[in-house]
């Protein structure tokens, strides 16, 4: 890595200054709301000594718990199938040119450009007309369609850029060595866009689990997700309830991360 | 090129379509009743429940599943607007759904709930007077009382005494001026115009300009003795002591002060003036996938004894005459007092949609706040 360059004087001062009110910024926050999920004290931001109640609520809780069993049940399945059709939808358009491929081009990225209201106004009425048409019932069917359609653009664009910097001539080299298509996909191609492809659906889970406006939209009945519930809980006054239940969200996003990167560094330490 | 401009044209024909059928469906909301051929007490499918958060017990739910041998689901929303448009757009799902007074009326209008039986709730005669001719709904034909709160003054009598003015002078007047720096009014336009029309003696939902500049002028005027627009914490304010006279809501307030160790240091009143009575309401979605068990239902929660099981577990008002006497007494006591509801019932009002007005109202807040 000859392009690297380390700050000296006061630039350096002055960046270190910057990175470390930049980190400041995004988890001072984040340190507050833990702090205060332990505070017994209903009223957030008046501490009222430590107390594990609001954790113990959460997990006594039944609405609660079948929120959050909704959004995992959600989350997975929604993951699942993006993954899927973003990779696929990623290797046709890195790879192959065919007709109309500008257009789609184009249209994959749309749900990234296009706002959350816009699209979940979208996907209501969609749904409110087909849904007696094709026999859905919104619920389970509709909210995970939902988070496929938004989840898809995201897959793709990060499994894109994988697949961009891969090096084709490993593939043609394969193929060369009589592998066939399937087989250099399988055994040279998928390897490599791997974390990409982890990447992206840890992406497409972490969309899935924190989104509020379209799921709200989508939902049915019985199917409130963990972030609709805690934010129609707002209503009544935000209690460390809230806090705690973020907490937990917080420690499995961080739990998802560790885990991917995990993943990938065993693949990188096997493959070497 | 053609081809591009075939999938791009391919792609708005698809998109319209579905923009028209959508608007098709408008025009079909029912207008009658969709639950003629029920009896009472006959279920017809599983209950779906729209309501806002913590407004029913989830146990009370299941006895009522339970009680019909059917099963019970609630979802939540945190506003109306955000209510609205699920409904209205169709295929919802809900059974019944928690609409405030205002939204009743926009959704009557838009044809987004249908008219109730009343041969299949018979104990809506157990709904109290006050309650029976509200202005969105005149003759309760669509919808039925839920539960209700006022908006007044929450006053902590251990600094302010009880020799003060039951009158929206305590904060707009000269008597704010001994108090200055620990008050609070709403942060909502409808909710703090409103108590500044109240106090100059108009409606709260005027739509004359000249009198809306004169509430705007008068909470001007008492900004310098604020300690701040406050609506989320307003109660807890009050009671931590960094304010000693509160603009509340009074399910906020009441909660609120028996959280404390002496709740009796604490009053809530609306003026003599008046105020803001809020009152949210059941009703059922013109699409509603079962009917006959939504009747059941809301006729199953206006009975006396499940009216009090409701206001004793949310700790709001009953609209319910038959379930006065079964509330906690705390409750009950506080609802009836005649020292909360100074002026009379006549005084108070809801506020109802003033449609384009509502910009008005929303600027001039914004230029009395300065």
């Amino acid at each position: 890595m000859s392009g690297v360059i380390t700050p000296r004087g006061a630039s350096r001062t002055l960046l270190s200054i910057n990175s470390l009110l930049v980190f400041l910024f995004f988890y001072a926050p984040i340190i507050l709301l833990i702090i205060f999920s332990f505070s017994d004290n209903r009223n957030v931001g008046v501490w009222g000594g430590f107390t594990l109640d609001w954790y113990g609520e959460f997990a006594d809780s039944q609405p609660t718990r079948k929120a959050l069993w909704n959004s995992i049940q959600i989350a997975v399945a929604s993951t699942i199938v993006s993954v899927v059709l973003g990779t696929l939808g990623a290797l046709a358009l890195e790879r192959f040119t065919f007709r109309g491929k500008q257009v789609f081009d184009a249209l994959l990225y749309l749900p990234i450009i296009i706002p959350d209201v816009t699209m979940a106004v979208m996907m209501l009425l969609f749904f409110a007309e087909l849904a007696g048409v094709l026999g859905l019932s919104k619920g389970f069917a509709t909210i995970t369609l939902s988070h496929i359609a938004f989840s898809i653009s995201f897959v793709s664009v990060v499994v894109r850029a994988r697949i961009a910097g891969m090096d084709e001539r490993l593939e043609e080299a394969a193929m060369d060595l009589y592998a066939s298509r399937w087989q250099a996909f399988r055994y040279v191609t998928l390897p490599l866009i791997m974390p990409g492809i982890l990447g992206g659906g840890l992406l497409a889970l972490t969309l899935s689990l924190d989104d509020v406006v379209i799921t709200q939209f989508v939902a049915g009945p019985g199917w409130t997700t963990l972030p609709v519930f805690v934010f129609g809980l707002i209503r009544k006054g935000v209690t460390p309830l809230i806090n705690a239940v973020s907490v937990v969200m917080l420690l499995a996003s961080m739990a998802l991360v560790a885990l991917s990167l995990f993943v990938q560094r065993v693949r990188t330490t096997d493959s070497a | 090129m053609t081809s591009r401009k075939t999938h791009r044209w391919l792609a708005i024909l698809a998109a319209l379509t579905v923009l028209t059928a959508a608007c098709g469906s408008d025009g079909d909301a029912a207008a009658e009743s969709a639950a003629g051929d029920c009896e009472v007490g006959q279920t017809d499918g599983d209950l779906a429940l729209y309501n806002w958060a913590e407004y029913i017990d989830p146990e009370h739910l299941d006895a009522f599943a339970a009680e019909f041998g059917i099963s019970a689901t609630m979802d939540t929303y945190e506003s109306n607007e955000a209510m609205q448009p699920i409904v209205s757009a169709g295929q919802s799902g809900y059974d019944v759904i928690v609409p405030s007074d205002y939204m009743v009326g926009i959704m009557i209008d838009g044809g987004f709930i249908q008219p109730l039986n009343f041969d299949l709730l018979p104990n809506s005669s157990n709904i109290s007077d006050d309650f029976a001719s509200p202005s969105y709904d005149p003759d309760l034909e669509f919808s039925v009382p839920y539960q209700w709160g006022f908006t007044g003054l929450a006053v902590d009598t251990s600094v302010v005494g009880t020799d003060f003015p039951r009158s929206w002078d305590l904060v707009f007047g000269a008597d704010a001026a001994a108090h200055s720096g620990q008050i609070t009014l709403l942060n909502d336009p409808r909710e703090t115009l409103g108590a500044a029309l109240k106090s100059l003696g108009y409606s709260l939902n005027s739509t004359d300009q000249g009198e809306l500049d004169e509430a705007r002028d008068v909470i001007a005027a008492s900004t310098d003795n604020l300690l701040a627009f406050n609506t989320d914490s307003a109660d807890e304010l009050l009671t931590s002591g960094e304010s000693v006279i509160a603009h509340v809501y009074s399910g906020d307030a009441f909660t609120q002060f028996l959280e404390t160790d002496d709740p009796s240091n604490y009053v809530f009143f609306v003026p003599e003036e008046g105020g803001t009575r809020w009152v949210d309401n059941m009703a059922i979605p013109f699409d509603a996938p079962h009917p006959c068990t939504a009747h059941t239902f809301i006729n199953w929660l206006l009975d006396g004894e499940q009216g009090a099981a409701l206001s004793n577990w949310n700790y709001y008002g009953t609209p319910n005459k038959a379930s006065i006497d079964a509330l906690d007494e705390e409750l009950n006591e506080f609802l009836t007092s005649p020292d909360v509801l100074v002026g009379g019932i006549d005084s108070v009002e809801s506020i109802s949609d003033t449609g384009e007005f509502e910009t008005n109202y929303a600027d001039a807040f914004t230029e009395a706040k300065g």
